[in-house]
């Protein structure tokens, strides 16, 4: 399966694309990275976490749920954002196997 | 032992050799052996990821840890879950994209040089050693305490059984043990947590209210609020780090990304598999918070210290026999599903990795490859069961993490470098790893679980490394060294990575592959 990859890395579509994914995928990256280390440092080292947030749960319960919904959410974003990438990259697929007339 | 236990112990098992005879017949090649060919659809992987990583150190563990040390027990969820996000944003799509079989094939796409393969495959078959050895110890004890038959029995036993489901029935047996597995322990944790929660009335606040009132001199700070246990807060977060950026490091949780067509299909099991997950782990409280409020602390850690039969007795008192027996039943084929995945994924890196591309320069042919791959298979369950044997009575509950944290500092910084980086080279990829491998190797010996003043450990002195967990340290020190080992080695040609690129992004060497 010999495709022409230096071609298709130089060409302005998969360029186009490349960039997209990476601006999508480097932001998000670094916000659950940071939200979940986020946790164990409040937890060691403060206590407010420990006030009740409403009813009689306290926001470290709060914050864990959030985590969670955060996880579902994130993935739900990425679900819907990937489909978009998968037209673009298969127009470049198609484009690079040459069609029917090869 | 009940008849009730021993039927749905026998059910269970018929089962899944059934299972196992029917893939055995569908497992012809290196691929179906590997990767069940390749067509498990999305929802069937992410089941079958869930029940290779929902561990009975998991189901049973956590909701015993929260049982005795509420908001402690249940902390270090957030970890295995996030993880996913991981998985999915970085790992999974390019994985699928590059590799064939094992870690080692999606670095090799890019650097294919045989020293560098074979280093990825020394840091996966370590990891799946530790996984495994802590695994059957624990399946061992279990065993012992659910069905009350000797230790060295249950480990052999459990071994028989995952020897039979790789050996005759490949990735589609495992698979499907996975998913059976799946299934039972989500309906076995949502009839306790819905008995749980009707035992408070479906009421949050009557149930968090309760949990206010849970004291006892072992607990270091309120039941229900962080620090019960009294662990240091670096702990804490370094355990955290080896959870987050280990899973995707994983060998066997890797290798469930081969079993699927497309990089679309990796990535809606990802989806499946985050959703089954992360349900589980919002009802181990329920599990857990029943527990503390239904049984006595003494009465659970009577049973066992690591509160590892809080779920049982639980189920015991809110389901009678029958409910006590259906979820001993899922704990054993909870470890049967782990344990299986980390055999197959031992035998890759054996059978693929070294003896196939390293030792035999990928000259090998389709029944060679099958005939290496069962051999390998019974190497590694072989290899484990005599280790898991001798290590009976050492505390090996450290080595799940340990398996984390060199997951976490050898192998993710190779892969984030090999998809991202440029500039990264063969010099860079192998100081990497091992770099990333011994510093954690070295700083576990060097800390609390090694060594222990109070002659708890292997050796009876100070630690001189004082986390339990060093990925706070050892996963910065994987990525450094993988980025300055790059600059001892000349920049090379810059096709390969713009090859591995194009291939990760888009998939296209994939696409036409026929399974």
């Amino acid at each position: 399966m010999g495709y022409d990859y230096d071609r298709i890395a130089h060409d302005d579509e998969f360029q186009e694309l490349k960039a997209k994914r990476h601006q999508f995928i480097f932001p998000i990256t670094v916000f659950f990275i940071i939200a979940t280390l986020l946790f164990p440092v409040l937890t060691g080292y403060t206590t407010f976490l420990n006030h009740i947030a409403f009813w009689n749960i306290s926001w470290a319960w709060i914050y864990a749920l959030l985590l969670f919904i955060m996880v579902w959410t994130l993935v739900t974003i990425y679900m819907n954002k990937a489909r978009s990438f998968d037209k673009a990259s298969e127009r470049i697929v198609m484009k690079y196997k040459g069609g029917p007339d090869r | 032992m009940n008849t009730t236990v021993v039927l749905m112990f026998l059910f269970f098992v018929s089962l899944t050799l059934l299972i196992t005879y029917f893939a055995s017949k569908r497992t012809n090649s290196a691929s179906d052996f590997y990767t069940a060919g390749g067509g498990l659809t999305g929802w069937q992987n992410g089941l079958a990821i869930a029940g290779d990583y929902l561990s009975a150190a998991s189901f049973l563990g956590i909701a015993g840890a929260i049982a005795l040390w509420g908001f402690d027990g249940f902390f270090y969820s957030i970890g295995y879950l996030t993880a996913y996000l991981v998985v999915l944003y970085i790992v999974a799509e390019p994985l699928r994209n590059l590799g064939k079989y094992t870690l080692a094939d999606m670095i090799a796409a890019r650097f294919e040089l045989k020293k560098v393969r074979a280093t990825a495959a020394v840091s996966s078959i370590t990891i799946v050693i530790f996984y495994m050895l802590a695994q059957l110890v624990g399946a061992g004890a279990l065993i012992q305490l659910l069905f009350h038959i000797p230790y060295t029995a249950a480990v052999i036993l459990v071994g028989i059984m995952m020897t039979i489901y790789v050996l005759f029935g490949g990735m589609t047996a495992t698979s499907w043990v996975q998913m059976v597995k799946a299934i039972l322990l989500m309906i076995g944790t949502m009839i306790i947590s819905f008995l749980v929660l009707m035992h408070f009335d479906f009421s949050m606040t009557k149930m968090f209210g309760a949990m206010q009132n849970i004291s006892s001199p072992d607990l270091k700070s309120d039941f229900i609020n962080p620090g019960s246990q009294g662990k240091s807060p670096l702990d804490n977060i370094s355990l955290i780090i080896a959870l987050l950026f280990g899973t995707a490091g994983l060998p066997h949780i890797l290798m469930r990304f081969f079993t699927v067509k497309d990089a679309k299909t990796a990535r809606s099991s990802v989806m499946w598999a985050t959703w089954i997950i992360g349900i589980f782990y919002i009802l181990t409280i329920f599990l857990g918070f029943g527990a503390a409020s239904l049984l006595s602390r003494e009465e659970i850690i009577a049973a066992n210290p690591a509160g590892n039969m809080a779920a049982p007795l639980l189920a015991e008192k809110l389901g009678g026999d029958l409910l006590m027996s259906f979820v001993s039943a899922v704990a054993f084929a909870t470890i049967l599903a782990v344990v299986a995945g980390l055999v197959l994924s031992g035998a890759s890196a054996f059978a693929h990795d070294i003896y196939g591309e390293v030792i035999k320069k990928g000259q090998i042919s389709e029944k060679e490859q099958m005939t290496a791959a069962k051999i390998a298979s019974v190497a590694v369950a072989v290899l484990s069961i005599i280790l898991a044997l001798f290590a009976q009575n050492l505390n090996v509950a450290f080595l799940v993490s340990l398996a984390f944290c060199v997951a976490a500092s050898a192998n993710l910084p190779v892969i984030v470098y090999t998809i991202f980086w440029k500039r990264f080279n063969t010099q860079g990829a192998i100081i990497g790893i091992i770099v990333g491998l011994l510093t954690s190797l070295v700083l576990v010996i060097l800390s609390p679980n090694v060594m222990n003043p109070a002659g708890t450990a292997f050796i009876t002195a100070n630690p001189i490394f004082p986390l339990a967990n060093p990925a706070i340290i050892s996963v910065p020190a994987g990525f450094i060294a993988a980025f300055f080992g790059t600059f001892l080695g000349k920049e090379e040609a810059a096709e390969k990575f713009e090859e591995v690129q194009v291939k990760s992004i888009t998939g296209i060497s994939t696409a036409d592959v026929t399974h």
